[in-house]
């Protein structure tokens, strides 16, 4: 750890264009994501944020977490609104109105605002192949409002929506696969990263806005509050999520599919699962088919990966 | 020198758009709105106009990307009707909320269910409060005139706000008529450039669009009150710029015969051309009647209305939109409340009609006259009558 803390100033900026003093819970998966995502994503940046967590804890009247240019306007909008600013910035640099330069447009959402309510924007903006860049910042329900399900929640989760009750295990869909939906618009890139493996995500945040053309990364952002886990476990829940292929890293780069971090073997999911009080009514019968599910999931993406295309 | 040609009027907006030098337009289309969208994108294709097109993927989003585009500097323009506004409705408020001055051509059209396609004034009043100025217009060359107007009024640095101009689905929209269009070095001297004064950009990074807590909530409302109030200042000085350049005068409250009549009507949108013809009849056989047609909407001109009907002794209202369980027609309860505290003012009697494309000829409106000096003398058991209605 001591040589990683004389290393990684090198590789990585200094410069916090997410401020600290947020408003964010203790723990926050999702405002350590945005703030590598910042790291990685410079000055020149516009950023657009939808709704929800994000938006709540950086920016109320009359301060601001931003230190680049960023709007919120509603919550299911967010891809639309960066369409509109990507384009004015076009015919404002054809026309001579502002200097010729390079500028990410960038638009944040959490799941809900991405794979809900903000979905008909999202495919919209990636069909009309807009030069922008899409994070999702993916905790798994809607936690602003308190922890209710959304498409993103994992099977068996229990949520204030989806209880787990004496009839019920909770949430009884699987999880919506939003960057194989995202990949399916033939967009240039797709990837999914998540913060405890801090390098790869800055990477993946610079790649996808290099990219000419839409590209979607997909974050998963673990939320002590609505997982009910300790906040000092995100990391290491984060690395679980990784290592028993419950959320793999890959990408996905015109159309071709790479598995950035591959295991021998998976660790089981109960590994991940145990640490967190959403999972913790599930009986053995679920919890199997879970791991069932994951597996083969984890052997299709790798297949995917290993042909080298989708 | 300006040109008059004959055009259908959807296609003259988009040549206003044209003149204007709208920087992006974002739409989806819908019926009667289409043929202004397919224009502009035909402009577009044909390099006729240099403007950022997006074929978004509902109005929710066109809505959406005017916000953004207007937010980064550029000119916008977009045009919808009925359902589409409705489902703009949301993102509407945000665009007057932070300033950001998008100009919309609003078809009015009727409400479904059942569906029409036809026009009435049911979409505009749901988007009443959305905190837009909104300005009628009832011909072509008015439509165009106003849409001129309307980008140097909303970009005004005193105002910033989005603009509607209304005009009615089909009876308008789908028209042939004969409009002059100013030269583009006119429009160019007329309309400056658009300059936000803190536009999204890297070099002076700003925030847009943070929360209000309790705090601060009313008060960002109340400058938002304050703002639309004060734009209507600035909407008459542009009228009267306009009048001067291009001779054609503008006002919040139209009158029509109104001087000396005992009995006026009250209109807002095309229907204020028929009613002059019934007017015209009246006047004829000796009737004192006159015609109040109301241009501006949104900001409510409380005193032009005021001044224009104090001496009359009936105002009788006609409106295209019901408040379902309310008072009837929402511009007939706007006219009574501007009124209730003046010494001085006429009975007010409320009619709806023209729902969903329904026509009223001149008789029609003769006969809506004639009953409501029949109410002002008599009374009603009713709020307001819905004209030519079948049992």
């Amino acid at each position: 750890m001591e040589n990683y803390s004389v290393y990684v100033p090198r590789l990585v900026t200094k410069r916090e264009n997410f401020a600290p003093g947020h408003r964010a819970c203790i723990g926050c998966g999702e405002a350590l994501a945005v703030r590598l995502a910042c790291k990685a994503l410079g000055q020149k940046t516009i950023i657009v944020t939808a709704t929800g967590c994000i938006e709540i804890i950086s920016s109320q009247l009359p301060y601001t977490s931003w230190r680049v240019p960023w709007i919120h306007t509603l919550f299911e909008n967010t891809a639309a609104v960066a369409s509109g600013i990507e384009s004015g910035l076009k015919i404002l640099m054809k026309k001579g109105r502002i200097a010729q330069q390079e500028i990410t447009v960038v638009a944040m959402a959490g799941d809900g605002g991405t794979s809900d309510i903000g979905i008909q924007a999202l495919s919209g903006a990636l069909e009309r192949g807009h030069n922008f860049l899409y994070l999702c910042f993916d905790n798994e329900a809607y936690m602003n409002t308190g922890i209710q399900r959304s498409s993103a929640t994992p099977f068996g989760a229990s949520t204030t929506t989806s209880p787990a009750g004496k009839v019920s295990i909770g949430q009884v869909t699987w999880k919506k696969n939003m960057p194989a939906i995202a990949a399916a618009h033939n967009i240039p890139y797709v990837a999914t990263a998540c913060p405890s493996y801090p390098i790869d995500l800055m990477a993946k945040v610079e790649k996808g806005a290099a990219t000419p053309g839409p590209a979607y990364v997909h974050i998963l952002s673990v939320c002590p509050t609505g997982w009910r886990c300790a906040t000092d476990l995100t990391i290491r829940i984060g690395r679980l999520a990784v290592e028993t292929g419950i959320f793999p890293l890959y990408e996905v780069e015109n159309g071709k599919y790479r598995l950035n971090f591959d295991f021998p073997k998976l660790r089981p999911v109960t590994d991940y699962m145990k640490l967190q009080g959403r999972f913790r009514h599930l009986s053995e019968d679920v919890i199997n088919k879970i791991q069932q599910r994951v597996s083969a999931e984890y052997a299709e993406l790798k297949e995917k990966a290993s042909e080298g295309k989708g | 020198m300006a040109k008059r040609v004959g055009i259908e009027v959807s296609l003259a907006i988009a040549e206003a758009a044209k003149l204007a030098r709208a920087d992006v337009v974002a739409a989806y289309p819908i019926t009667p709105q289409t043929h202004i969208v397919e224009h502009l994108a035909k402009l577009v294709a044909d390099g006729e106009m240099d403007t950022q097109y997006i074929p978004v993927e509902s109005e929710h989003s066109a809505m959406s990307a005017c916000l953004g585009a207007s937010a980064a500097g550029a000119r916008t323009f977009t045009a919808t009707a009925g359902q589409g506004l409705e489902l703009m409705h949301e993102v509407m408020y945000v665009a007057s909320s932070m300033q950001l001055p998008v100009v919309m051509t609003v078809v009015n059209r009727a409400l479904s269910a059942p569906l029409s396609v036809w026009g009435d004034h049911s979409d505009v009043m749901a988007v009443r409060d959305t905190g837009w100025i909104q300005i009628f217009a009832e011909n072509g060359q008015e439509t165009v005139d106003n849409v001129l107007c309307a980008f140097r009024i909303g970009e005004d640095r005193r105002v910033l706000l989005p603009v509607m101009i209304h005009l009615d689905g089909f009876y308008l929209s789908h028209v042939i008529e004969p409009v002059l269009f100013p030269e583009q070095s006119q429009v160019d001297k007329f309309i400056p450039p658009y300059q936000h004064p803190m536009p999204l950009h890297p070099d002076r990074p700003v925030t847009m669009g943070a929360f209000g807590p309790p705090i601060i909530y009313a008060e960002t409302k109340k400058a938002q009150e304050v703002n639309l109030e004060a734009s209507k200042e600035v909407i008459l000085q542009c009228w009267d710029e306009f009048g001067k350049t291009f001779k054609r005068y503008y006002s919040p409250v139209e009158s029509y015969h109104s001087e000396k009549a005992k009995v006026l009507l009250l209109t807002m949108g095309s229907f204020g051309e028929t009613a002059m013809t019934a007017i015209d009849k009246m006047r004829g056989e000796g009737r004192e009647v006159g015609l109040i047609r109301l241009r501006l909407w949104r900001p409510f001109p409380f005193k032009e209305i005021r001044q224009a009907v104090k001496n009359a002794e009936a105002l009788i209202v006609l409106d295209r939109a019901l408040s379902f369980g309310g008072p009837g027609g929402p511009v007939c309860s706007e006219i009574k409340a501007a009124l209730y505290g003046e010494d001085k003012k006429p009975k007010v009697i409320g009619f709806v009609g023209g729902l969903g494309g329904r026509d009223i000829t001149p008789a029609g409106f003769e006969e809506i006259i004639n009953r409501g000096i029949e109410i002002s003398q008599k009374g009603s058991e009713n709020e307001f009558e819905i004209f030519g209605v079948r049992e």
